[in-house]
């Protein structure tokens, strides 16, 4: 079965999406990343979305999902490099993502985590 | 081109995307068609029991774009007014898919009853 990559950085966990996934395999990472925060006890998930060009509702309230599992398990989830085509489209479409915080890029993603 | 599996929507946004390219739309309208046809493709597959999406490059005058067809064999929508409500949902979603992809679309006409299967027809042109 495929999986999305999740990579382990000090306390945070990193997870760069490059293909365009299907319903089960988002569902698959969703589970993943709530597990491995558990495990390695990370106090902040990295999600770098900048290879997507299409985000629909699906994957949008997946994204949403983690993060607010996430938060109720003590870390802190930033959505880094959505495109401004996706960003644009999201909010015509009606998802707000709020509560999810964003970066423009993985640098400043990681810098917000660690102010944290 | 069939939609069964979840795996045939990944194709269809793929297909789309190339469509979209074809008729030289910009990357946001390419990106707002793509995702309009992702919600009504998923649409088809959670409450139509599968389906076909039609994918045509259609001409305006001078102004191309692309036009999608989706057909579902499922229950049918007995109150479209309601379904095209943000937030409505008779499933697990969101309930944004519907009147998501009327807004993301330039054109957008369903044709629905109950016992005969959901016909949507989005068009988008180039801008």
């Amino acid at each position: 079965m495929d999986r999305i990559p999740i990579l382990k950085m000090g306390p945070y966990l990193l997870v760069t999406i490059q293909v365009d996934m299907h319903d089960e395999l988002a569902l698959t990472l969703q589970d993943d990343l709530t597990n491995r925060i558990t495990a390695t006890r990370a106090k902040g998930v990295l999600i770098d979305i900048s290879s997507l060009d299409v985000v629909d509702s699906f994957i949008g309230r997946m994204i949403a999902n983690i993060s607010a599992m996430a938060r109720v398990l003590d870390a802190r989830t930033v959505v880094v490099g959505m495109l401004p085509s996706v960003a644009i489209t999201l909010v015509e479409l009606g998802l707000h993502l709020e509560g999810v915080l964003t970066a423009l890029n993985v640098e400043k993603g990681m810098a917000l985590l660690q102010r944290a | 081109m069939s939609l069964n599996a979840s795996e045939d929507v990944v194709r269809m946004r793929s297909a789309v995307r190339q469509a979209a390219i074809a008729q030289g739309l910009s990357l946001v309208d390419q990106t707002k068609i793509v995702t309009a046809a992702s919600e009504l493709a998923r649409n088809a597959l959670d409450y139509g029991g599968g389906g076909a999406v039609d994918i045509e490059l259609v001409q305006n005058g001078v102004r191309p774009g692309v036009r999608l067809t989706f057909v579902d064999r499922g229950p049918g929508i007995a109150d479209i007014e309601q379904a095209l409500k943000d937030g409505y949902t008779t499933g697990g979603g969101l309930g944004l898919g519907l009147g998501g992809a009327k807004r993301l679309s330039n054109e957008f006409s369903i044709v629905s009853q109950p016992g005969a299967g959901t016909r949507i027809v989005i068009v988008r042109w180039r801008g």
